[in-house]
């Protein structure tokens, strides 16, 4: 497949052109229409109330003083849903979890009850005077004592259940890397943990739920990134309650940021719902910033012992990773089902390694569930950060730049398609390039000039590499499901007679641009000028089955649905124009916009003028219309990669970590908006910045959550984020029909261990080999202290 | 609950609504007035969705009351355009893609827009620090500074150098 994209006019607008965004003009003047803008006649408002305890026995509700509040409608508890066997739910890992307890709460800020009225104000009154007697348990927070002998079973919910441990998972082969490291040169090992953070998108979850009892038929209009998931999994648990498919819609209208925190099924949707059913009227639930932060899926939350194994002059030669991940109660992450720790064993990175192994167990702890990811493809962050410091780790170990220690690992360019020892097939790529490439902007050799004189008067300035690989896309779906939902995507694409298209898609744009970017797509294919492309996602009703928009996966699969469909259509066009130009199909040439007669270049038609054709004047027996629709099922998932370089200058005094310069070369493969791509790039590099240096979600020994508001969670704000600069290569996949690969999260990925590596590299010298993050001043400022550095 | 009559003029038309004393002014714009493009991300001060610009002040309208908004000039994200035509800010937040989600560019358009009609030519510290009660968790904020940089040039244009005139001599 040929992955030269030819350059249309601007007027069609395809891709590789900088199109202005078609959704800004509502979000410019106020006019976006987010959850939360929904109201409908009638509409109630529901408030939850909320556990103050880790783990607690209910020992009673008592909702009478609610009750008596004018306005109050009714308040629901885990009582009320058991009597529809709704009270408990399956997680997308197929693990349970509560919608309401009936006997104990397993997390602080756990749903307790629900109150519904007629004002927000008086539900909130409402729930602040629901009377809950509790009787507290104790309290597990640290994973490692979870999973020892005389730990309490928090899962006592599940017969037979004598531990805390969820599953264990491993990939590679442990005898021939084990041999590795007993015959390696150098090993270095270092455990590296990586904290609990949240995506915290700046519009919170919510629904407004709307059951229709004369049809049956229930509407919920909702924070979802994957509306059509929603959908079946609600038929698949409200279906014993009269819930069916064909009598659900779910309308996932604009959204306020997703990063994955909209992936899940939370308590309060399904609360909503029933609450919906119940009362027969729209009910109305949207979570504070504190519920936000406090009971939503959390990301990350994996403490690993990574060691790396090496020849004296740099060749590495084997990786073991051993982790533990804290799920909190339930197993609530959004990985592809067959990956209990998603995609992880992308964790040997750029390098061709030849001996891997790596094991994942998965812990209950008295914390809110989740494992899903924030801004990055299935557990892909977690993997880039541990090699990624390993990597930097060896090279300080045998004295060798960190940069030449990466290029003499790399996988060669002319190895891709390169199969990994863990079983990854890497479509393409260039990593010297993108490490030249960043090394070249940033003047790479000056900087370590720079650095030895600063050293010398006792300055600390470091420089941070991280040479990522990306595996986004998913997936293939002989190995990609979620909860049995094969993971395609699909396009549906009509051409209006007058030449105008509407395009559907499966995903769900939560800031993206796809309705830009889709009608680029459709209009690199069509010619059709993008400007008449309607793009719609995000209402079950009318949109094909579609898995959403995470983990980068909406240009790997649905673009590609796009195009595919668009060709489909290309060819019925091309039979509607040889019979209007009375010539063979062969004889025909495309090029965006038109068909010509091959040597007569007077002679075409336009695809309007075929689409015209197409309701009006269609060759007999052939069907009238121009559409198509396909769904696309990935022969492999993408690998875009990039090069980043961080400069930092630590202040001796403070602690403070203060990033100087950050050069970000990625490769996602053919661009479709340029500004676009950047903006996305942009965007995930401060979300990589963010848990670096500021963002933690940790809990006190009662189980108290320490980051629940953002007095204490540190969103990056224009201040803190630094001017990133950004450039790029261009490998295209080559099994994807234009050659993308996808960005929403390559730097999202990338970007920390370039941060700990540049602040590490600052201080090695002094002894230090590793910092966790977030790299806060104080923890800095410690690690001085405890270098000898500051008094 | 006490409800209240409150007069203000927002976006330029004025208003009496009914509030309740404790009902916060960001309620009231949404839900009362219906203008619904000014947001909330927190309720505590922090986000900055909410910001409103109220008698030339960029102000956090979910840390006000609305009966607080007696007598006062309002202005939200519905008003920033003038008949139909985006205003500088508006077009520089399209024009250097500003905006992802759209969630917080409501409020960080207020923002910019007060900065710029107090400074005319802030340098990009200024802009940061101006937007630091703004947060935005897509953008990066880059494009952010580059679209009130444009919007900036398009309301202060630099004066085209003037023909020196030679003097007598
Ligand atoms: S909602 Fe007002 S500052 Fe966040
Ligand atoms: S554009 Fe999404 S929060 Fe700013």
């Amino acid at each position: 497949m040929t992955q030269t994209i030819p350059m249309t006019s601007s007027a069609i607008g395809g891709m590789g052109h900088s199109m202005k965004r078609k959704e800004d003009p509502r979000f410019l003047q106020g006019k976006g229409n987010y959850v939360e803008d929904v109201t409908l006649p009638g509409m109630l408002w529901m408030d939850i109330v909320r556990s103050p305890y880790a783990h607690a026995k209910i020992v009673s509700i008592d909702a009478s003083k609610a009750l008596a509040i004018p306005g109050v409608l009714a308040v629901i508890t885990g009582k009320d849903l058991e009597a529809y066997n709704l009270h408990w739910m399956p997680t997308l890992m197929s693990d349970t979890q509560m919608v309401l307890p009936v006997d104990k709460v397993m997390y602080q800020a756990q749903e307790v009850a629900a109150v519904i009225a007629t004002d927000r104000y008086i539900a909130a009154d409402g729930a602040a005077v629901v009377d809950v007697e509790y009787e507290e348990l104790p309290v597990v927070v640290d994973p490692f004592k979870a999973l020892l002998p005389d730990a309490p079973v928090l899962r006592t919910d599940k017969p037979g259940k004598t531990d805390n441990h969820i599953f264990h998972w491993e990939v590679g082969d442990a005898a021939v890397t084990d041999k590795a490291f007993a015959d390696a040169d150098v090993v270095v090992k270092q455990d590296i943990y990586i904290p609990r953070i949240h995506v915290a998108s700046i519009e919170t979850c919510g629904c407004v739920a709307s059951f229709e009892k004369t049809e049956g038929k229930l509407t919920v209009w909702m924070t979802t990134q994957a509306p059509h998931a929603i959908r079946t999994v609600f038929a698949l648990v409200a279906g014993h309650v009269g819930l069916s498919e064909e009598k659900i819609r779910i309308i996932s209208p604009d959204i306020g940021g997703g990063f994955g925190g909209k992936v899940p099924v939370y308590p309060g949707y399904v609360i909503a719902v029933a609450a919906s059913v119940l009362i027969g009227k729209p009910v109305k639930w949207i979570e504070d910033r504190m519920e936000n932060l406090q009971a939503d899926s959390f990301a990350r939350d994996y403490h690993t012992t990574a060691e790396l194994a090496a020849t004296k002059d740099g060749k590495l030669t084997a990786l073991r990773f051993k982790t533990l991940a804290d799920h909190g109660y339930a197993d609530a992450a959004a990985n592809p089902s067959k990956f209990p720790a998603g995609l992880y064993h992308i964790c040997t990175g750029s390098y061709d390694l030849q001996a891997a192994h790596v094991e994942v167990d998965g812990a209950y702890t008295n914390k809110p569930p989740g494992g899903v990811a924030y801004r990055c493809s299935f557990r892909v962050t977690e993997a880039v950060h541990a090699i990624e410091r390993m990597v930097d780790i060896m090279a300080h170990q045998i004295g060798m730049d960190p940069a030449a220690l990466r290029m003499k690992n790399f996988i060669e360019k002319d190895q891709f398609p390169y199969k990994s020892v863990l079983g990854w097939e890497y479509d393409s790529g260039d990593y010297h390039a993108a490490l030249q490439k960043a090394m070249d902007i940033i003047g790479y050799d000056d900087l370590r000039r720079e650095q030895l004189e600063k050293r010398a008067r006792g300055e600390f300035m470091g420089i941070g590499i991280s040479s990522f690989t990306e595996i986004v896309g998913a997936g293939p779906s002989k190995d990609f499901d979620i909860l049995g939902i094969k993971m395609f995507d699909s396009a549906e694409i009509r051409v209006h007679p007058t030449g105008k298209a509407i395009a559907r898609f499966g995903t769900k744009s939560q800031g993206q641009g796809h309705e830009t970017t889709y009608a680029q797509i459709v209009a690199q294919e069509l010619g059709i000028p993008m400007a008449h492309v309607q793009v719609e996602e995000g209402d079950t009703d009318t949109a094909p089955y579609g898995l959403g928009t995470y983990a980068s996966r909406s240009t790997p699969t649905s673009g590609a649905a796009a195009a595919l469909a668009a060709r489909k259509i290309r060819e019925k066009a091309r039979k509607i124009a040889a019979y209007l130009m009375e010539v063979a199909e062969e004889d025909l040439e495309w090029e965006p916009g038109k068909f010509t007669v091959k040597g007569n270049p007077e002679a075409f038609k336009t695809i309007q003028e075929i689409a015209f054709a197409a309701y009006t004047n269609h060759p007999q027996g052939m069907e009238a219309g121009l559409e198509a629709t396909h769904y696309y099922d990935p022969p492999n998932l993408t690998y875009p990669f990039g090069s980043y370089i961080c400069v930092v200058d630590i202040d001796a005094g403070t602690g403070q970590v203060h990033v100087r310069r950050f050069v970000a070369v990625d490769d996602c493969g053919n661009i479709i908006n340029p500004m676009i791509v950047d903006g996305q790039i942009h965007g995930g590099l401060s979300m990589g910045l963010a848990p670096s240096l500021y963002e933690e979600i940790s809990y006190d020994e009662a189980g108290n959550c320490l980051g629940g508001s953002f007095i204490d969670y540190l969103v990056p704000t224009a201040v803190e984020t630094p001017n990133w600069e950004t450039d790029k290569t261009i490998t295209p996949s080559p099994h994807h029909p234009f050659g993308a690969k996808g960005v929403g999260e390559s730097a999202t990925v990338g970007a920390p261990p370039a941060i700990v590596n540049a602040v590490v590299d600052a201080l090695w010298h002094l002894g230090v080999r590793h910092i966790d993050i977030p790299m806060t001043p104080s923890k800095v400022w410690k690690v001085l202290r405890d270098h000898g550095v500051t008094g | 609950m006490s409800m209240r009559t409150v007069n203000f003029t927002i976006n330029g038309e004025a208003k009496s609504v009914q509030a309740e004393s404790r009902q916060l002014l960001v309620h009231c714009i949404r839900e009362t007035l219906g203008l619904t493009g000014t947001h909330v991300g927190c309720e505590t001060s922090h986000c900055g969705a909410c910001t409103i610009d109220l008698d030339g002040e960029p102000v956090k309208s979910c840390t006000m009351f609305a009966v607080q908004a007696e007598g006062k000039s309002l202005t939200t994200v519905e008003g920033l355009a003038v008949g139909g035509t985006l205003n500088p800010v508006q077009e520089g937040f399209w024009e250097e893609h500003g905006l992802q989600c759209g969630f917080c560019t409501p409020g960080m358009m207020i923002t910019a827009t007060a900065l710029l009609r107090t400074v005319n030519e802030p340098t990009e510290t200024e802009i940061r620090e101006a937007i630091s009660g703004n947060l935005c968790r897509c953008t990066g904020y880059v494009n952010i500074v580059k679209a009130i940089q444009y919007a900036q040039r398009k309301m202060h244009p630099t004066p085209a150098p003037e023909a020196v005139l030679q003097g007598g001599d």
